[in-house]
């Protein structure tokens, strides 16, 4: 497969994503592997880098997994091709500014990613709509003990799998879920949340990960820790403060329709407004628009059948896909032109919102 | 002023002092009023010690310069880096990284999977390497039978390792 075949093709989060899930986006897990008696990629010297790739992506590209997949390396791709990977959470930023010497292995079905030589040797991932942790370790365990059979893993009795970085030493999981959270946010509950999701040693980011901002009220939800607990303990733990996170997200949507209904109303009322008619909008308004929608289809404002369009447009709407999808390179501004003629096409064919069934 | 306490961040005197039980064990920090603020250690609810330990312990004390011996890397490098040269590092720099891991991680010892596969294909190979050593010993001093029973065994772990190409050699 090629990679414009790749971007072109259905992928898990942009086309499956028929979640009922209303607070849980997508759910994600990636294991830090790293071959035996090899120089870790950020000390390894250029051409050691280059066999070490070679022998990594020869492996994982012939796991049954990844058949009719994709295996590139990284230098082939183009910055635009980079940033819809990235987009679609498929690679991390880091990869996109490796220099020679790195590769991307993805699935045909893009729920199984294996960055080659990012941090690590190896960074296995697979990710799926929705809540579903256990169906995602059962996914890249299984990857992963097919991967072991013809690669030696940096492996210690007493550390466990040994990494680059000494914070993901021992399992090397880390398992996160993206949440979308408006009534947290809207109630100004949020950074509370994050203190308490921090105490318990989980780590809190934006849609993008380390340092992006928090637009359309999506958070994703990590574990930090790596070691001295096994997987299933280190998943069992985060799926906990997850469905604790989900319940006060409930309870504040609740809040928020029994105390307020018409300010609830009147911002989703405005989003749906803005989305039919604008001509102008940014990545992060466009994001918290669409927010404002998912929870008004949440609400039953909108009929139920439209999260998995909304969820879509969340990745559509970036910067890199709204440039693909207009075969160019466009200026920030000509973007937001793109971004709303996109959104007043597909918010037309939208039936207006219907506040009746949700305030009872 | 005889109290000359450093910040653990910067290395500004110290004047805010805190100590915070952390699954019973008691940590004590020591930071400049500016940290302390950038922390938020004046809002308590807030503040997360293991965040800080984290940070201070990512600046020890060199314990000796050695390289590593597999890699080169020094702990210089680690100070700079935060990451690692190679798996052998991770033997090499064991005094620098034990105090790490406690404040890091749930625990110090690793309980999760292990690669069973390729740990049996090590073992496998180790033996397959004893016993072709003593299959020459044996042809050496002329012990035929001994040497019959090594060949026998070296085709078996050759059959487990599952490797037929390698079984001419």
């Amino acid at each position: 497969m090629k990679i414009n075949e790749l971007i072109d093709s259905p992928s898990e989060l942009t086309d499956t994503a028929a979640s009922k899930s209303a607070v849980v986006l997508m759910t994600r897990i990636r294991l830090a592997r790293n071959l035996a008696a090899q120089p870790f990629p950020g000390w390894a010297r250029d051409s050691q880098k280059k066999a070490i790739r070679d022998q990594c992506m020869q492996a994982v590209a012939a796991l049954p997994q990844m058949k009719r997949g994709l295996a590139i390396p990284v230098e082939t791709l183009d910055e635009l091709q980079k940033q819809i990977l990235v987009e679609r959470h498929l690679i991390s930023r880091e990869l996109c500014h490796a220099k020679a010497g790195s590769g991307i292995v993805i699935s045909k079905d893009q729920s199984c990613v294996v960055m080659v030589n990012e941090e690590d040797h190896l960074r296995i991932q697979v990710l799926r709509a929705g809540f579903q942790f256990k169906k995602v370790w059962n996914t890249i365990n299984a990857l992963d003990s097919d991967l072991e059979e013809h690669l030696d893993f940096a492996f210690s009795p007493n550390l466990g799998y040994l990494s680059a970085c000494p914070t993901n030493l021992g399992t090397g999981i880390r398992a996160s879920a993206m949440m979308h959270l408006p009534a947290l946010v809207i109630s100004g509950q949020m950074e509370k949340v994050v203190r308490a999701v921090n105490q318990l040693g989980m780590a809190v980011r934006g849609l993008f990960g380390e340092g992006s901002d928090a637009s359309g009220s999506i958070f994703q939800i990590s574990n930090q820790t790596t070691l001295g607990e096994s997987e299933e303990e280190i998943i069992k733990h985060l799926h906990g403060v997850l469905n604790t996170i989900i319940e006060q997200e409930l309870n504040a949507r609740e809040k928020l329709i029994e105390t307020d209904p018409n300010k609830l109303f009147d911002k989703i009322g405005r989003a749906f407004g803005i989305l039919q008619n604008g001509h102008l909008l940014n990545s992060g308004e466009a994001m918290n628009l669409l927010s404002l929608i998912r929870l008004g289809i949440d609400f039953g404002v909108f009929a139920d059948t439209q999260r998995a369009l909304v969820d879509r447009l969340f990745i559509e709407c970036q910067p890199g896909h709204v440039q693909h999808a207009a075969k160019g390179s466009f200026d920030p501004t000509q973007r937001d032109v793109l971004r709303a003629s996109r959104l007043r096409s597909e918010f037309a064919k939208l039936s207006p919102p219907d506040f009746t069934s949700a305030a009872k | 002023m005889a109290n000359s306490l450093k910040c653990d961040l910067c290395s500004k005197p110290a004047t805010v002092h805190l100590t915070q039980i952390v699954n019973s064990k008691i940590h004590k920090v020591d930071l400049c009023e500016a940290c302390a603020q950038a922390k938020g250690v004046t809002d308590p609810s807030g503040f997360s010690l293991a965040d800080l330990l984290l940070k201070a312990s990512l600046n020890p004390e060199p314990v000796g310069d050695a390289n590593c011996s597999a890699c080169g890397f020094t702990q210089q490098d680690f100070k700079k880096t935060g990451r690692f040269g190679c798996p052998e590092c991770y033997g090499h720099f064991s005094r620098l990284l034990e105090p790490m891991l406690e404040s890091m991680h749930k625990g110090s010892a690793h309980s999760g999977k292990v690669p069973q596969k390729a740990l049996s294909r090590k073992s496998l190979y180790e033996r397959l390497t004893q016993l072709e050593t003593e299959l020459d010993q044996a042809i050496k001093s002329e012990r035929y039978e001994d040497a019959a029973r090594f060949r026998d065994e070296i085709t078996q772990v050759r059959q487990a390792t599952g490797r037929k190409e390698e079984a001419g050699k």
